[in-house]
């Protein structure tokens, strides 16, 4: 097992590296730190010195790869591939555009996202897959039916729609918590009720759609015929027999995206005004802040190779068959 | 000298590679039994029949949205054509109505006074604060605190009535034609359809027409005085934004499949078909691909197209030609982001194929690898892909808003679902609420994905063998029947 993690995680190393370079190459070899200068200070009126002085303060004035006129091992250290790049996988972020430590802010952004993403995670599922499992046990009948099309509808609107729609209704018509905003303590609570259940809502459809189709699977398996055949009741074949054995393909789903869960959600909290990490980048990308979206999507990338190795880890936990060697 | 010149965007030329490959596609199938039998099913569902007539309307609003020109002007010396540098569609000269009569500001839907307050100056010299009347939306009435009422309804009836006549029109014509084509009296294949006793599900085919045809009568017959949806920021008529945005949509959903195919089916195949270090690389750089979070991936590579555009302005001279080619980047980004999963389902595929007896008598009689995977593996992948290509559209359209809220979807300028949404969500703290826009916006969509998801539904009821093996039986029921 620990030796399958190891290699596992060893994998993993090309992978990042593979990130890295794409990254380095969108972001500094399609367009040059000059051409990013340009951007920034405006295309018509921008002389030499400003783009020399933008690049300095970001340091992007080094050579792209090779450093000829440093020293030893400077040489290749003293380059904006080394320094920008390469710096990455120790999680050296550098300062994002207004001078602030990216770094530090990844860190105190990460409460914020996790306050909303973890309940949002935990509680959606538990709707989920009640909601399929509801659909399962009723299948072929009217409620099937009319919750397939009720699934269908919800996966039909737009995210933007629930959380407008949500705003509207409980905040603006009835009054019930702010529209948007981020507090501390018994605050915090007021404030996370309405992105939680719009987060929840939004995503009901596809979801319960997704597991009621992997539980209808399951349901046509051999094993569940035995079950009945030994004359179990149909509420405990399924609620027993079926979510267990159904357990692997929501696993790969699932597992994938709790560390993701860091990131928090772009959208919502953009729209709910919570300064988490989603906000930030959305942020970045408005006022194009190209040191944070490149951290960021560095980071994106090592979240979800570790979401891998964990949906890996998690079949050990609940199939006995599965065998990491 | 001509009174237009054509002008082919990028995404147009796309949409009608798009639409020649269809074609072909369907000649194809048209001839052989075996490829038809699949079609034949989707044909017999009521749900997807019902979509497809829904989704002919956006199409064909989308593909009268895809043919651009740049009009003439009025030439002041005869000999030399001077032509608009605005690019026009056939949509926007259909509705040419709805665009040329704007508005100051926003204005309600149906309404006939301005949303906001402004300073008129009476004949008698004074000067008052009031909301002014519309100049075109309720124009013709005299009273509109009285009349308007009487008046939309009498319009909207009678462009029901007209949108009922049509209907009546076209099912009366088809229904003989399909008793023509039966050799069965027209009263008799009228009470199959509408017993529901057709093998093809005309009643519910005729029931959606009638439902399209009577809210397009009603729209178009009051669309004419009002402003159905009402009036945006600058005055632009909702309507007029709602239908433009339908090709935006469109392109997103189709080109974007349409631009990543070859390369999932190429590589997807080859990593399953050929194996080893082939496999290695190929399954690496979708491994690489697919472990960016899609947004963030997105956000980067517009970032950097935005830059590339912005600092060589000489490469793109017109705000159509800009804001298309950045429409043709987000497409080829969303497919960079989206072919992974295709690609993984392929080479599934392929290593399970490669293993089959008429793969190895293939390779026996020495039928070259090129051969092989032509003229075995992809015909027989040919419905994983059908699959993935319809399932995507929805989730395409629906990320175009959100990435358009982003900031990284499709140009500011460029008039999308996703460009209404946001310019409508600035304006959620005025009190009262314009909500018009977001209605529209919700309407179009609803009905354009919905209408998607219900035909990707049944095409993939049809393709998928699985699917077809998969039987339902009431719960209460199902140890009996299974015994």
């Amino acid at each position: 097992m620990l030796n399958y993690i190891i290699r596992r995680v060893l994998y993993a190393i090309p992978i990042l590296i593979g990130v890295n370079l794409l990254t380095f190459v969108l972001f500094f070899v399609v367009n040059t730190p000059d051409d990013m200068a340009r951007m920034q200070l405006g295309i018509k009126r921008v002389t030499p010195e400003a783009i020399a002085k933008w690049k300095a303060e970001r340091g992007y004035d080094r050579p792209l790869l090779y450093s000829a006129q440093a020293s030893g091992a400077a040489k290749v250290t003293d380059t904006i591939f080394f320094q920008k790049s390469v710096a990455l996988f120790a999680f050296r972020f550098g300062r994002a555009d207004d001078g602030r430590d990216i770094a530090h802010e990844i860190t105190t952004r990460m409460g914020p996202s996790l306050a909303i993403a973890v309940p949002v995670f935990i509680l959606g599922l538990f709707v989920y897959l009640n909601l399929a499992l509801l659909m399962a046990f009723f299948r072929a009948t009217y409620v099937d039916f009319w919750g397939v099309v009720t699934c269908v509808v919800l996966m039909s609107i737009s995210s933007l729609f629930y959380i407008i729609g949500g705003q509207f209704l409980v905040s603006k018509l009835w009054h019930l918590v702010p529209i948007s905003g981020y507090g501390g303590g018994i605050d915090t609570f007021k404030f996370l009720a309405l992105p939680v259940v719009v987060g929840v809502v939004s995503a009901a459809g596809a979801n319960a759609r997704w597991y009621r189709t992997i539980f209808l699977e399951e349901i046509g398996k051999d094993y569940v015929r035995t079950a009945r055949a030994k004359g179990l009741s149909e509420a405990r074949v399924l609620f027993r027999h079926v979510l267990q054995n159904a357990m692997i393909p929501i696993l790969t789903g699932v597992v994938v995206v709790i560390p993701l869960l860091f990131l928090g959600g772009l959208i919502t909290e953009s729209f709910f005004g919570i300064p988490g990490l989603g906000s930030y980048t959305i942020d970045a990308i408005n006022s194009q802040d190209f040191a944070v979206v490149r951290s960021m999507v560095f980071l994106g990338s090592v979240l979800y190779i570790v979401g891998l190795i964990l949906t890996d880890i998690s079949y050990t936990l609940v199939d006995p068959r599965v065998r990491l060697e | 000298m001509l009174a237009f010149k054509p002008v082919i965007l990028w995404t147009d030329a796309l949409i009608y590679v798009l639409i020649a490959v269809a074609a072909v596609f369907a000649w194809h199938v048209r001839r052989r039994e075996h490829l038809l039998a699949p079609w034949k099913r989707v044909a017999h569902s009521p749900s997807g029949m019902a979509s497809l007539v829904v989704l002919v309307f956006f199409v064909a609003a989308g593909l009268l949205d895809s043919v651009h020109f740049r009009p003439a002007l009025e030439a002041k010396n005869a000999g030399e054509p001077v032509y608009s540098v605005d690019v026009l569609s056939l949509l926007d000269v259909v509705t040419t109505d709805l665009r040329q009569r704007t508005e100051k500001t926003y204005s309600a839907p149906f309404a006939a006074h301005l949303f906001a307050k402004e300073t008129v100056e009476h004949p008698d010299g004074t000067q008052v604060r009031e909301f002014p009347r519309l100049r075109f939306g309720a124009a013709h009435l005299k009273d509109p605190e009285r009349e308007l009422a009487a008046d939309v309804l009498a319009n909207g009836g009678r462009g029901v009535l007209a949108g009922i006549a049509l209907w009546l029109a076209v099912v009366v014509g088809f229904t003989a034609g399909l008793a023509a084509g039966s050799r069965r009296s027209v009263s008799a294949t009228w009470s199959a359809i509408w017993r529901g006793g057709t093998e093809v599900p005309w009643r519910a085919v005729y029931v959606a027409l009638a439902v399209m045809l009577v809210l397009a009568g009603a729209t178009v017959a009051l669309a004419a005085k009002y402003h159905v949806f009402g009036t945006d920021k600058v005055g632009q008529d909702v309507l007029y934004l709602a239908l433009k945005s339908i090709r935006t949509g469109l392109v997103i959903g189709t080109l974007t499949t349409l631009v990543m195919l070859p390369f999932a089916l190429l590589l997807g195949i080859m990593a399953g078909y050929f194996r080893g270090w082939v496999d290695d690389v190929i399954q690496y750089v979708y491994t690489t691909l697919s472990s960016i979070p899609g947004v963030l991936l997105i956000a980067a590579f517009i970032l950097m197209m935005q830059v590339y555009v912005e600092t060589r302005p000489d490469l793109f001279d017109t705000t159509a030609a800009r804001a298309d080619i950045r429409l043709l980047f987000l497409c080829i980004i969303l497919g960079v982001t989206s072919w992974t999963g295709l690609c993984r389902l392929l080479r599934g595929e392929a290593l399970k194929l490669r293993e089959m007896e008429y793969i190895q008598a293939a390779h026996a009689f020495g039928v070259s690898h090129w051969r092989v995977i032509t003229r075995h593996i992809l015909p027989n992948v040919m419905h994983i892909v059908l699959i993935a290509v319809v399932m995507d559209f929805s989730g395409l359209v629906l990320s175009e808003a959100v990435l358009s809220y982003v900031g990284v979807g499709v140009d500011p300028s460029m008039i999308s679902f996703g460009t209404m949404i946001n310019a409508a969500r600035l304006e959620m703290a005025r009190e009262p609420m314009v909500w018009w826009s977001l209605a529209a916006a919700f309407v179009f969509m609803l009905a354009l994905v919905l209408c998607a998801n219900l035909f990707a539904d049944a095409v993939r009821d049809a393709f998928d063998p699985r699917v077809r093996t998969l039987r339902l039986e009431p719960a209460a029921a199902g140890g009996e029947a299974k015994a």
